[in-house]
C-alpha cells in the first residue's frame, strides 16, 4: 500500500539573494502522500527552499538559482513551464494568515475566477473547500462577511481552503501555526494529517512536537544545508548528526 | 548664558513659535469671515435663490443678474472634463511606476513627475493658447480652440502630478502578502494588479483623486487663459466658458469698491471657497482612513 511516488525533487540546488548564497548544494524529495517537516534554526533558508517550488521568488529582481526542481516529470524552472499552472499545481499557505481584504466567500472564489472555474460549479466547490478545513460550521451563515474579521487561526483556515479548493497536488505550508492560540494550532494539525491522503504536503515548523505529531519525513536544514533527513522518529530519537540531534533536543536554536 | 537667562529665551522661543500658528488660524478665520460678511451684504440685495438658480451673470448696467449657474456649471464642465482625462492616466501611470518600471526608469519618471508639478500655472495656460488650443481648433474646425475641452485638457495635466503621486503611495502601501496570496492561486500580474492591489489600495486612490480634484476647482490662470472666458450660458466641451475662479480674476479688477458687483464676486468666491473645503475634507478623511487601515 505505501506509495513511494517522488511527487517533488531538488537537485544540486543553489540559490543567492543578491551576493548572498542563501541554499547550498541541496538535494533532497518529498514524497506523494507524505507530510514532510522542514526544521532548523531561523534564517538557515527553510522559507527560501520552500518558496522555490513555486517560484515564488519570480517576483524579488536579484535572485539567482542553480541546479534542478522538480514536480514528478516536470522541471520547474524550465522555460515552458507556465508558473501560473505551476502555482494551480503547488499551493502555498503563508506563516502569516493573508486573507484577501474582500468576503470569506469572495477569498475561495477569487482563485477559482482566476483559473476560470465555470460559474455554477463555484458554490459547490467553495461549500466543499470550507468543509475540507473544518471552517464550515463556523461560517457557513456569513459567507458574506469580510474575511478580516474572523479570528487568527479561522484566518488561516481559511487560508489552507482557500488553496485547497484549487485541489493542488502539493501544499506548501510555512510556519502556518506561528501567530496562533494552542486550540486553533491542534484543529490546523488534525486538518493537515486528514488532508495527506490527498496531497502532498511540505510545513515548515519551529514546533518539535508539532513536527513529530504531524509529520511522516523531517527534514534538518542548518545554514543553507539539508544536513540530515529521513523518519521523522528516526531524526528525532536516532539523529545520525550531531547537529541535528543537538537542534532536536533543544540545545540551540 | 545662566539658567535663568536661557529659561527666558525658551520661553520667548515658545511664545514665537506659538503666535505663529496662532497667526495662521486667525488668517484662515479672517477670510473666511471676510467672504461670509461681504457675501452676507450682497444677499442683502439679492435673493440667495435668485443667485444659485439664476441662468445669466451679466454684472454691469441696469438690467444686472447675478445667477451663478453659468459660472457654476463651467468650472464643473472643465473639472469633470479634467478627471475624466486624468483619473485613468493617473492610476495607470502609478500602477505602471510601482508595479512594473524598473528601477532606474522608476529614478527617471518619479523626478520627472515632481517636475512637472513645478511648471507655473502661466507657462501651462501659454500652452494651451499656442498649441492645445490651435490643435482643437484644427480638429472641430472653429476659429479658435479656447473652450471648456482645451481648460480640461491642461488641468488634468496639472492634476496629473498629485493623483500619480498618491496613488503611488497608495499602492505601495497594500502589504506584499495579498500579492503574494493572489500569485500564490495562480493569477498574473495584471489580475493581481486590477483584483487585489487596486481594490486594496482605494481608499488611497480616492484621496488622490479628490485632491486633484480639488487643485482643479481652484486653479485660476490657466483656466483664464485658456477657456475664452464668454460670458454667455456654456454649451459643452467644445464651447467658450468661465469659471468661477476666471470670472473674479477678470471682474476684481475694474469693480466700484461696494457695489452689489463688488459683493456679489465675494458670494461666487464663497462658494468657490466652500466647494474646495468640502473636496479637501472628504480627500483628508479618506487619506485618514487609508493610513488607519494599514497600519491595523
Ligand atoms: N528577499 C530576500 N533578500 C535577501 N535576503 C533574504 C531574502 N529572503 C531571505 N533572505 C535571507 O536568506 C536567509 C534565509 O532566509 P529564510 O529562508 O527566510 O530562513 P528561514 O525561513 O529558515 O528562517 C536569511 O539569512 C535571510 O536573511
Ligand atoms: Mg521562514
Amino acid at each position: 500500500m505505501t506509495n513511494d511516488l517522488i511527487k517533488l525533487s531538488a537537485q544540486s540546488v543553489n540559490l543567492w539573494f543578491g551576493s548572498k548564497h542563501v541554499l547550498k548544494n541541496i538535494n533532497i524529495e518529498f514524497q506523494q502522500n507524505k507530510v514532510t517537516a522542514l526544521i532548523g534554526p531561523s534564517g538557515c533558508g527553510k522559507s527560501t527552499l520552500l518558496r522555490s517550488f513555486n517560484r515564488m521568488h519570480d517576483l524579488l529582481p536579484d535572485v539567482r538559482i542553480e541546479g534542478k526542481l522538480m514536480l514528478e516529470q516536470q522541471d520547474i524552472y524550465e522555460k515552458n513551464t507556465s508558473v501560473t499552472q505551476l502555482r494551480r499545481r503547488v499551493g502555498m499557505v503563508f506563516q502569516k494568515a493573508n486573507p484577501f481584504p474582500k468576503s470569506i466567500y469572495e477569498n475561495i472564489n477569487y482563485g477559482l475566477k482566476i483559473n476560470d472555474v465555470p460559474k455554477e460549479e463555484r458554490d459547490g466547490i467553495v461549500e466543499k473547500a470550507l468543509r475540507e478545513s473544518y471552517i464550515w460550521e463556523e461560517v457557513k451563515d456569513e459567507l458574506q462577511k469580510p474575511a478580516t474579521r474572523l479570528s487568527g487561526g479561522q484566518q488561516q483556515r481559511l487560508c489552507i481552503a482557500r488553496t485547497v479548493a484549487l485541489r493542488p497536488e502539493v501544499i506548501l505550508m510555512d510556519e502556518p501555526c506561528s501567530a496562533l492560540d494552542p486550540l486553533s494550532t491542534l484543529k490546523i494539525e488534525e486538518l493537515i494529517i486528514k488532508l495527506k491522503k490527498d496531497y502532498t504536503i511540505i510545513i515548515v515548523t519551529h514546533n518539535m512536537q508539532q513536527a513529530q505529531r504531524v509529520a511522516d519525513k523531517t527534514v534538518f536544514m542548518y545554514l543553507g544545508e539539508v544536513i540530515e533527513m529521513g523518519n521523522t522518529d528516526d531524526i528525532f530519537n536516532n539523529p545520525k548528526n550531531e547537529l541535528t540531534g543537538n537542534y532536536v533536543k533543544g540545545r540551540f536554536g | 548664558m545662566n539658567i535663568a537667562a536661557r529659561e527666558n529665551f525658551d520661553k520667548v522661543v515658545k511664545l514665537a513659535i506659538r503666535s505663529t500658528g496662532l497667526i495662521v488660524i486667525v488668517l484662515l478665520g479672517g477670510i473666511f469671515f471676510m467672504l461670509l460678511y461681504n457675501a452676507f451684504a450682497f444677499f442683502l440685495k439679492v435673493s440667495p435663490m435668485d443667485f444659485i438658480t439664476g441662468t445669466q451673470w451679466t454684472p454691469s448696467g441696469k438690467l444686472a443678474s447675478y445667477g451663478i449657474l453659468p459660472l457654476l456649471v463651467s468650472t464643473t464642465l472643465v473639472t469633470i472634463g479634467a478627471m475624466v482625462l486624468a483619473i485613468p492616466l493617473g492610476i495607470g501611470t502609478a500602477a505602471f511606476i510601482s508595479e512594473y518600471a524598473g528601477k532606474r526608469l522608476k529614478n527617471i519618471l518619479k523626478p520627472a513627475i515632481e517636475m512637472l508639478a513645478a511648471v507655473p500655472s502661466v507657462a501651462i495656460g501659454f500652452l494651451g493658447i499656442v498649441i492645445v488650443g490651435p490643435f482643437l481648433a484644427h480638429l472641430i474646425g472653429q476659429p479658435n480652440g479656447l473652450n471648456a475641452l482645451n481648460g480640461a485638457i491642461l488641468l488634468s495635466v496639472m492634476a496629473l502630478p498629485t493623483i500619480i503621486t498618491v496613488t503611488e503611495d497608495a499602492l505601495r502601501g497594500v502589504p506584499n502578502s495579498y500579492k503574494e496570496a493572489s500569485y500564490g492561486v495562480g493569477a498574473n500580474k495584471w489580475q493581481t494588479l486590477i483584483k487585489v492591489t487596486i481594490p486594496a489600495a482605494a481608499p488611497g486612490i480616492l484621496a488622490a483623486v479628490m485632491l486633484g480634484i480639488g487643485r482643479t476647482i481652484g486653479e485660476t490662470m490657466t483656466v483664464l487663459m485658456a477657456t475664452g472666458n464668454a460670458q454667455a450660458f456654456p454649451h459643452g466641451f467644445l464651447g467658450s466658458v468661465r469659471t468661477i475662479t476666471a470670472t473674479i480674476a477678470i471682474e476684481t479688477g475694474e469693480v466700484p469698491y461696494q457695489t452689489t458687483h463688488y459683493f456679489a464676486l465675494f458670494a461666487i468666491a464663497t462658494v468657490l471657497f466652500i466647494m474646495t473645503l468640502a473636496v479637501n475634507i472628504v480627500g483628508e478623511y479618506f487619506v485618514n482612513r487609508f493610513r488607519k487601515y494599514h497600519s491595523a
